[in-house]
């Protein structure tokens, strides 16, 4: 009897100091990376909270909610361990800003500047700072351990409250320029929400949050129970009201916003087009960049005014062309990695990508497509003398690409194309030995992939009205592919939610823009390790990466 | 026999055969001409050998990490290149440390075996960290799912890096006892040259005794055969493929700070390049076969630094060292398409998914 009961109550306590170990870890890159810095100089809640502060404070909290995940023990015990977790990462940052003042760190390290050791410790000098975020760490570990031992009912809410206030303040800057000035002032201090907006947004987001819990059952339950006529109207309803929402976004959200959502749209196209790619077929194209670049390359060349132009078309005209043109290209490059899988076709199409990139700048086509100096003179689509040329007449081209691109993928993928598709993406060799068409559907996949990026640069090319190689690199692809894993593979919605996500955000929060790349990689790695079907999964591939889970609830 | 090589032909072996003569076609044209033009000099032809086979050593340092990785676990480190990348980055602190003391003028060998060790001691760090934290976890995952982790791990330790030492070009300090050249057989070889050629070769022998000879060695065959059984046979798979990674870090690390001294300079996108012509490197060998590394390591180096001017240069292309990358890049795709077991060919036992 004793025995088990000590074995229940055994707590590894070693793994607490690892974890914390592992947190300290995390809070000094973060800091050392100089995303302390850049976001400690705006404010979540104006005058009290950075973001700087926010991101140090998540860490340790995260740390403690993960000590309580990992260990099991008694309540009290576990807590404990957290607490423990979080102090030790306090310890490890308290070390960094003790010792970044004497000791000159910044000729290795450039981001242990004094403004880093000020922030940490809230400018309050060295001894009383490093107490205060000792204290402070502490408790966000001890927190996040807590976090799991509350009912549902009481932490569900109580997240969405703070995470809305922290959303909210964050997007200080963006909101300031939609909302009318007179609410403005009630939510916002002169960087970040005011006290009143912050105690505001929580009750009331919390407040929501609580109503849906009990509300929203029966909401749900009253929705099936609805005959299907009246869904189906219901649900037909909300996309034709979205779907009106969205042509007013120009009216609203002024010239910037909607340059914003202009590249997000060109960044869906793309997506689109590599989802069939990658999502339906399972054929993984890390050169998906060269078909953007021949769209928009042969947009340039036939409808330039300038020097390297030679045909002078209308948008219109050369439309078709670029299309074709990167229908063409998709095949040229799809024939030879017919026979090749997995890895192997990943990095063969990456070098196919940067083959491209590199001729495109190199002085051996600069007498066809201008080497380093690009294509200029660009002229703008025009429609019945409506000229497409500011970022809101350009929307409504770029709406209309991508809901051509939705319907003819959603269309794609519910046919026997795209049942053939997912054959071979869910294995080749049954798939070939049930008889589909290997070659055919793959080179299919590849040209209508291309198409939708020929299509995606033409646009691109006529926005920016010229085109530089420069704008073809590798990291285009990876963005692309970044969004749609994101977003959840083969998931239509998931690519659209995954472009906002992944190209809207940064573009919005600047200061997270120079983190970009850094936070991409922290997404597909954290992703992949927690969450490999993506925020919005196809259904097929949510069981699929599930199998094991599955298997084991069945048993 | 002909007639029945014709039937079988379908349209894509057809445009693949059009391809492979096209290429050849343009490689012995593009030679011939640049040949008798005789625009280079014997000695121009001996130095681009000697910075190939420099070049090329150190492709072969990496790709063994992408070799021994393949060779156990099947999956490509993508992130092999950042490995590389964070040994050479972190060394060059130590070396500028070193410059500015005069430590390096007094004490060369001392004061670079230093730099060395550091630089595959961490390189060595994170490439365990990578397979502790991300790989490990994803082990029995489908396919693509370790490879986007890999991607993403490459993105993540690339702008950590140049978080942590700034994004900006950094000059290696020049090392005075490497300045100038040495006569070798009568052939004049930069002295950086020479220590990179030589120090490689060491690595790669040593490396070779190490997978042939030691015990260890030989679990990481056994491994390598297969997980299961070796584990019956009780091996610590976890431990081998530990081992594995940080052979590959020390490799890389090493392969960092020879590339420092000869291109002078790191900055935290170095990692990309090479990590990609490594791995055409391994699979031009035939991946999962250390020998083939090495040998595709060397034969790419080579051809990269002969090509432009050997067969681009006669096809009256203008630049054609702009094009450097795409003769790598075009080697890969080739020998993906033609050659896809590589020279040695490929020492997988198991099949491939």
């Amino acid at each position: 009897m004793e025995t088990t009961m000590n074995k229940q109550t055994h707590l590894d306590w070693m793994a607490a100091v690892r974890l914390g170990l592992l947190g300290g870890v995390v809070a000094l890159l973060v800091s050392l990376v100089g995303m302390v810095q850049t976001f400690g100089a705006k404010d979540v809640i104006g005058g009290v909270l950075s973001q700087g502060h926010t991101l140090l404070l998540l860490v340790g909290v995260g740390i403690g909610y993960l000590v309580s995940r990992r260990l099991s023990g008694q309540r009290h015990e576990v807590i404990l361990a957290a607490t423990l977790a979080g102090f030790i990462a306090g310890v490890m940052l308290t070390i960094l800003a003790l010792v970044a003042v004497p000791i000159n760190l910044r000729s290795v390290l450039v981001n242990a500047s004094p403004k880093l050791v000020e922030i940490l410790t809230f400018g309050r000098g060295q001894v009383v700072g490093s107490i205060l975020w000792l204290v402070l760490s502490t408790f966000a570990g001890g927190l996040g351990g807590a976090y799991s031992y509350l009912p549902a009912r009481i932490s569900r809410p109580l997240l969405t409250g703070i995470a809305w206030t922290i959303i909210l303040g964050v997007f200080q800057d963006v909101l300031k320029g939609v909302i009318p000035q007179y609410i403005g002032r009630l939510f916002f201090a002169s960087s970040g929400l005011s006290v009143a907006g912050a105690i505001i947004i929580f009750a009331v987001v919390t407040s929501l949050s609580v109503l849906w819990s009990q509300k929203g059952e029966g909401v749900r339950q009253r929705f099936a129970a609805l005959p299907p006529q009246r869904r189906q109207v219901l649900r037909s309803g909300t996309v034709g009201a979205g779907l009106l929402l969205m042509l007013l976004v120009p009216l609203v959200a002024g010239t910037y916003l909607t340059e914003v959502v202009d590249n997000v749209g060109i960044y869906i196209l793309m997506g689109l087009g590599l989802n069939i790619v990658v999502g339906f077929a399972g054929l993984l194209d890390l050169g998906y960049v060269a078909f953007f670049a021949i769209g928009a390359y042969t947009m340039g060349i036939f409808t330039s005014t300038g020097g390297l132009g030679i045909a002078h078309m209308s948008f219109w005209t050369a439309l078709p062309i670029a299309v074709g043109a990167a229908v063409l290209g998709g095949v040229v490059l799809g024939v030879p990695v017919l026979k090749m899988r997995g890895d192997y076709l990943a990095i063969v199409t990456m070098a196919f990508g940067e083959i491209i990139r590199v001729l495109a700048l190199s002085d051996a086509l600069a007498p066809i497509i201008g080497g380093a100096q690009g294509v200029l003179n660009i002229p703008k689509a025009s429609i019945l003398g409506w000229r497409l040329a500011g970022p809101e007449e350009l929307y409504y081209l770029i709406v209309a690409g991508v809901l051509l691109a939705i319907f003819v993928s959603t269309r794609l993928h519910d046919s026997r194309i795209g049942r053939a598709w997912i054959a071979i993406r869910e294995d080749e060799d049954v798939a070939e030995a049930m008889g589909v068409a290997l070659v055919k559907h793959k080179l299919l996949a590849f040209a209508s992939g291309a198409a939708f990026s020929g299509l995606s640069g033409a646009i691109f090319a006529t926005k920016l009205g010229s085109v530089f190689p420069h704008s073809f690199n590798l990291l285009v692809s990876i963005n692309v592919l970044c969004l749609i894993i994101v977003g959840g593979m083969a998931s239509i919605p998931g690519v659209i939610v995954g472009a906002l996500i992944l190209m809207g955000l940064p573009e919005l929060l600047r200061t997270f823009g120079e983190y970009r790349y850094l936070l991409y990689g922290a997404m597909l790695v954290v992703m992949m390790l927690v969450r490999p079907e993506g925020f919005i999964p196809a259904t097929r591939r949510r069981r699929e990466l599930h199998a094991e889970n599955n298997l084991a609830e069945e048993v | 026999m002909l007639r029945r090589f014709i039937r079988n032909l379908t349209a894509t072996d057809v445009f693949l055969w059009i391809i492979r003569i096209a290429i050849i076609g343009a490689i012995v044209y593009g030679s011939v001409a640049t040949l008798v033009s005789g625009k280079y000099s014997g000695e121009n032809w001996l130095d681009f050998t000697v910075f190939g086979l420099a070049q090329g050593s150190l492709y072969a340092l990496i790709a063994l990490g992408y070799t021994l990785v393949y060779g156990i676990l099947l999956m490509i480190n993508f992130a092999h290149g950042e490995v590389f990348m964070s040994g050479a980055f972190t060394a060059y602190h130590v070396a500028l440390a070193f410059g500015n003391s005069g430590f390096m003028d007094r004490n060369p060998l001392v004061a670079l075996l230093i730099c060395l060790v550091v630089s595959m001691g961490v390189s060595a760090g994170v490439a365990i960290l990578l397979e502790r934290i991300a790989y490990r976890p994803l082990r029995n995952a489908p396919r693509l799912v370790p490879l986007i982790t890999a991607i993403g791990a490459s993105f993540l330790l690339q702008y950590t890096f140049r978080g942590l030492y700034g994004s900006g070009v950094r000059a290696y300090p020049d090392v005075k006892a490497l300045e100038g050249t040495w006569t070798i057989f009568g052939i004049e070889i930069l002295k950086t040259q020479t220590i990179v050629i030589l120090a490689s070769f060491v690595l790669l022998a040593g490396l070779y005794l190490f997978v042939q000879r030691t015990k260890t060695g030989k679990a990481m065959r056994a491994v390598a055969q297969d997980k299961d059984i070796s584990a019956l046979m009780g091996i610590d798979v976890d431990r081998v493929v530990v081992i594995t990674f940080a052979l590959g870090g020390l490799l890389a690390g090493a392969a960092g700070l020879l590339y420092a001294l000869i291109f002078k300079q790191v900055h935290f996108y170095m990692g990309f390049v090479p990590g990609i012509k490594a791995f055409t490197a391994a699979v031009l060998g035939g991946i999962g076969n250390p020998l083939g590394a090495a040998i595709g390591g060397l034969f790419l180096g080579i051809f990269e630094s002969v090509g432009p001017s050997l067969f681009l240069d006669g096809l009256g292309i203008a630049a054609p060292y702009q094009l450097k990358d795409v003769i790598g890049y075009s080697m890969l795709v080739l020998v993906l398409i033609f050659l896809p077991s590589g020279i040695l060919g490929e020492r997988l036992y198991e099949k491939k998914a």
